[in-house]
């Protein structure tokens, strides 16, 4: 099996205020294409730092990041920019639409940035994917939680990424739109075939992954392949 | 595993300015807002350009009804019988005027007035006109002994055409009024107002004697004008012998463009403070607006936006805006263009006629656009460095890199650069230009200091025991993204300049009040002869006036200096050129004090050294120090001097005051006349000894400091209101950056109204939270304006007006609690209307 992400005796560590934090500790893991995978921990524990190491948002103190083949050590901001843009897509906590553009447009946008040409059909089929095929011109403002964070689904498959980040994406829902959202993640990354990391405090939403790796003080304490088949 | 490429990826332009566009859709009429702050700057110096374009046109096109004449020859004594003999016949067509001060006398109401008399002969002006009442009188009045009278003195003495006028010993009839003379000025008329008689009656009033100060001009046309060149050639050796003036209508063209390019430079200025005023505000605006933009901004970043290219879509934006703040200022500077010749009439010596100056549009298309970028460029250029892992943090610690942006601090450096070099294409000399930026800059520092110190003292000496309310409304001015700094520079700037203009006006009317005060002399009487010092006397005395100082006068040139004479000494000239007016005296005034050497005050014997005592700073402008040798030309007679003493004179003191002064014993004999200072008590008797003096006294002037007090009051009324029109400018922007900041600070303003709401506070408590926070901005913002006028002003008063400065309490206190009031309404009104807003709108709406 094939690994697009390779993580290599990653650490971070902040300086603040003359101390050092040791925020990962030589994290080693890989993930295999198409897989799913959950983060887990508990708060503070270094997941988001994690992700954001693995998606090339930040850069480690140590160690080394390889995504979709490419070392991402050395890249300068705008070769990440445009490796993020090429393999990566985002699901955040907190939607993160742009407030400016519509439903629509914020589809469009991980697309457009590639300079692609006639992309309102594929960024409505998405949105119809999502059941919001009506909503398109509305603004985020005019959406629900729910619906925005829909929305941000179907703009986060919208360039088909090699691989899908989420950063607890039901963490700002109740229950039932949860689920949903859940469902509709695995349904539109099984289309895709994306790989799926996902950093949650919900054991549903994890135990719905092919593997969990459980955090804690900045250490990999457990990494489990439920339902891995 | 594959080791794939870097993959390639360029945002099509086009896409940056559609996403510029998109990204600007619910903060259109915030960014103009932000903007907008310098349009006003933009409109004024865009019709200051326009100005100065007509101006200079009309100079051109009027410049021969400036002077009336192709060429004047200008003496200041009569000129020798050969000479004569050549100016009778040079030229096309020639005149002749003689022109001195004179007292006038108006017949039918008895008032009487110190003038500019003009004694004409010929076809003058060549080139325009004299404008008169009836117009026919300009030129019908060489026919009788008919007079034109200026109309300012024609409504001071309610005199009508057709009443008489005594000047001198002869009476003449008024045949019109005169509205224009050639190059006349609404303020020249009202300071210096011209009667015009025919020069054949000169010699018939008496007034041509001796020792009278007359100005003696030949105006000449000449068709050809190659023939004027030569002339002017041929002339050029006699002027040296004769000290002879010429003046060419160039000659003219280039003073009168010079010295409005003064005027110009100073309205120039005056706008560019109000747009460097917006600029702040720009700057600020646009730092909060990107501050909005971060998870924005981050996100795009996440999703593969490189950082360049989101400094771009920002850059777009504010280009965009700042086109159209340009394009909003260059057409209400045209408009305002307009104003500025109804402003500045009275200093105008040409008609204006307005038209719309393209270059002035395009320098003000320029300028707008230039700035806007510039100062929004060190918040631009931060957009680079904001991280994508805002998206995913809500940390903001992280927001902007914390290494130090060099891009950042090159910006601030052609910031100034713009400013200096701005200044100096004003200026043309770097002196100024220093003296200026530096001047903008230390008031920027001040007042940064200011709002620096105001957020200190807050932060540590806030009281816990204050109630809420007051806690909040004060924890405002500290907060993060506080506009305090802002808020302080703009309303301290526009505070501190109405001030000082205000200060200053005072100060200079104040100097000249002072000096007629009820001690001092009112009145002084000059040209007396020897022969009438007695007469005088008894007139003044009959009619009860204390005589106050009464002094000879002597004129006289320096002939020789330290063995040099005029012309082996080129390098100071100034000292030979100018006709000196001495005294003598046995005592030293109360105004005068010797600062070096020894006041002799008496010479006893023929052979003794005449010690003279020079005031210091005429000393320094002839470069002559103590114990130097002077030889005077008294009137044909030399008269070899001493350096004896240097003093100081108090010139604010109302008295007659002489650079050079004579001990006794030895000018008693010399040609002089006197001159009388007394006080009237009220301006009938002032009206009343003036007409007896002038009846029985022709010859002697009278200057009414009454009057000359109320022309000066006049004249720096019009000239503060020039100030102050321009000074607008300022005001209202430093008014629209208040707005701005306001409303740029709305969204965190609506989360702590929704979080004072969700706690139960009413909306009167929220209004008064921000009533607390604008007034104490308002008030620290006005005292360091305050405080910066009161300094400037008190240094100017010091060093450049020598005189002493008592700020106004009752008028500065009603400015000050005007500013402050001013800033209270502005900001309260502006937040009520989040208040306004059902919370729902704005939970929805805090999303973005
Ligand atoms: N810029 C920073 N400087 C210093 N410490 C930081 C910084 N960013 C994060 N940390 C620290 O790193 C640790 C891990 O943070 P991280 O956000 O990765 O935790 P997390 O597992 O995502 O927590 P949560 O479940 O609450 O989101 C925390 O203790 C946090 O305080
Ligand atoms: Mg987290």
């Amino acid at each position: 099996m094939e690994s697009i992400l390779n993580i290599r005796n990653v650490s971070k560590i902040y300086q603040s205020a003359g101390r050092e934090l040791t925020v990962l500790n030589n994290i080693n893991f890989s993930i295999d294409t198409g897989s799913t995978v959950a983060i887990t921990g508990p708060s503070g524990s270094g997941k988001t730092t994690l992700l954001g190491l693995c998606a090339g948002l930040d850069r480690a103190s140590s160690g080394s990041v390889e995504l979709s083949g490419v070392v991402l050590d050395k890249l300068t901001e705008d070769e990440r920019a445009a490796v993020r843009n090429q393999y990566v897509g985002f699901i955040f906590q907190n939607f993160q639409l742009l407030p400016t553009l519509t439903a629509l447009e914020n589809v469009m946008v991980p697309l457009e940035l590639r300079g692609a040409k006639n992309i309102k059909s594929h960024a409505l089929e998405l949105l119809d994917k999502v059941g919001l095929a009506d909503r398109g011109h509305h603004y985020p403002v005019q959406l629900s939680g729910g619906e925005q964070q829909r929305v941000s689904l179907a703009r986060a498959f919208s360039n088909r990424p090699a691989l899908l980040f989420a950063d607890e994406p039901t963490g700002n829902l109740d229950a039932e739109t949860s689920e949903k959202i859940i469902k509709l993640l695995f349904d539109l990354n099984k289309d895709a075939g994306t790989t799926l990391v996902i950093v949650t405090h919900d054991p549903d939403l994890a135990a719905r992954t092919n593997r969990v790796i459980k955090m804690k003080g900045g250490l990999i304490i457990a990494d489990e392949n439920p339902n891995y088949v | 595993m594959s080791n794939n490429p870097i993959p390639k990826q360029n945002v099509p332009i086009s896409w940056l300015f559609k996403m510029a566009w998109r990204d600007s859709r619910k903060n259109r009429s915030r960014l103009f807002l932000f903007i907008s702050s310098i349009i006003l700057g933009i409109a004024a110096l865009v019709a200051v350009y326009s100005f100065k374009d007509n101006l200079q046109n009309d100079i051109d096109r009027q410049a021969k009804e400036l002077t009336g004449a192709d060429l004047i020859v200008e003496s200041r004594k009569a000129v020798s019988k050969q000479t004569q003999q050549m100016l009778k016949t040079m030229g096309d067509d020639r005149a002749a005027e003689s022109t001195f001060a004179s007292m006038v006398y108006f017949v039918k109401g008895g008032g009487s007035r110190l003038v500019q008399m003009k004694a004409l002969e010929g076809n003058y002006p060549f080139y325009g006109s004299i404008e008169t009442t009836p117009a026919s009188a300009a030129k019908s009045f060489f026919s009788g002994r008919d007079a034109l009278v200026d109309k300012t003195l024609m409504l001071q003495f309610n005199a009508k055409t057709g009443d008489s006028i005594n000047v001198g010993d002869l009476s003449f009839k008024i045949a019109g009024v005169l509205d224009k003379a050639p190059g006349q000025t609404g303020i020249s008329s009202s300071v210096a107002p011209i009667v015009y008689i025919p020069l054949k009656y000169l010699d018939k009033t008496g007034l041509v004697k001796t020792g009278s100060r007359i100005n003696y001009k030949y105006y000449y046309k000449f068709n050809s004008s190659n023939e004027l060149t030569s002339i002017i050639k041929q002339l050029q050796p006699k002027l040296e012998k004769e000290s002879l003036d010429l003046d060419t209508v160039a000659e003219r063209k280039e003073q009168t463009g010079r010295s409005f390019g003064d005027l110009n430079r100073f309205l120039a200025l005056t706008g560019f403070i109000a747009l460097l005023l917006g600029c702040v505000g720009v700057g600020s605006a646009i730092h909060v607006y990107i501050q909005e933009k971060l998870s924005a901004i981050a996100t795009l970043r996440c999703m593969g936006l490189k950082a360049w290219d989101a400094f771009l879509i920002y850059l777009i934006q504010v280009s965009f805006i700042g086109i159209i703040a340009a394009i909003i200022g260059s057409v209400l500077g045209t408009l305002i263009q307009f104003l500025l010749p109804i402003v500045l009439k009275d200093f105008l010596p040409v008609e204006i006629t307005m038209q719309v100056s393209w270059s002035a549009i395009g320098q003000g298309l320029l300028l707008g656009l230039v700035i806007s970028v510039l100062f929004a460029l060190p918040s631009l250029l931060s957009v680079r460095r904001i991280s994508p892992l805002n998206a995913i943090r809500a940390t903001f610690e992280n927001s902007t890199s914390k290494k130090r942006d060099l891009l950042k601090g090159f910006v601030y450096l052609l910031m100034m650069a713009f400013i200096v070099g701005f200044t100096y294409l004003q200026m043309k000399t770097w002196l100024q230009t220093i003296a200026f930026t530096a001047g903008i800059l230390i008031a920027f520092l001040l007042l940064m200091a200011f709002s620096g110190i105001l957020m200190f003292l807050v932060k540590k000496l806030l009281p816990a025991s204050l109630s809420y309310l007051w806690r909040q409304g004060f924890a405002n001015l500290y907060r993060p993204n506080n506009q305090t700094l802002m808020l302080t520079m703009s309303i301290g700037l526009s505070t501190a300049f109405i001030c000082t203009l205000y200060f200053v006006q005072g100060i200079l009317i104040n100097r000249v009040t002072l000096s007629s005060g009820a001690s001092q002399p009112n009145m002084v009487l000059f040209d007396i002869q020897n022969t009438q010092k007695i007469a005088v006397t008894d007139l003044a005395k009959s009619y009860k006036l204390p005589l106050m100082n009464q002094v000879p006068v002597i004129t006289m040139r320096i002939e020789e200096i330290n063995g040099k004479k005029a012309g082996a000494d080129s390098t100071n000239k100034r000292a030979f050129r100018n006709e000196i007016r001495a005294t003598y005296q046995d005592t030293l005034t109360a105004a005068e004090k010797i600062i070096d050497g020894k006041w002799i005050a008496q010479v006893n014997s023929p052979k003794d050294v005449v010690y003279i005592s020079l005031d210091q700073n005429f000393a320094r402008s002839i470069k002559v120090k103590l114990n130097d040798k002077i030889v005077f030309n008294v009137q044909g007679m030399l008269l070899p001097t001493v350096v004896g003493s240097l003093r100081e004179v108090n010139w604010s003191r109302m008295q007659t005051n002489f650079r050079v002064v004579f001990p006794s014993g030895v000018l008693e004999q010399a040609p002089q006349f006197h001159v009388l200072m007394t006080r009237v008590p009220n301006s009938e008797t002032s009206a009343s000894f003036q007409g007896a003096v002038v009846r029985k006294f022709p010859n002697i002037s009278v200057i009414d400091l009454g009057l000359v007090l109320k022309l000066l009051d006049e004249l720096l009324g019009k000239i503060s209101f020039v100030i102050q029109f321009m000074a607008g400018f300022s005001m209202i922007t430093g008014w629209i950056v208040l707005i701005s900041a306001v409303l740029t600070s709305k969204n965190q303003r609506i989360k702590e109204s929704i979080l004072l709401r969700t706690m139960g506070a009413s909306r009167k408590q929220i209004l008064a939270i921000n009533a607390i926070e604008y007034f104490f901005l308002g008030l620290f913002a006005a005292a360091a304006g305050l405080i910066l006028a009161l300094s400037g002003s008190w240094a100017l008063a010091k060093f450049s007006f020598d005189a002493s400065f008592i700020p106004p309490l009752l008028p500065t206190f009603l400015l000050f609690s005007s500013v402050i009031l001013l800033v209270v309404i502005t900001g309260v009104l502006s937040s009520r209307s989040i208040l306004n807003k059902p919370p729902l709108q704005i939970l929805r709406n805090e999303g973005n």
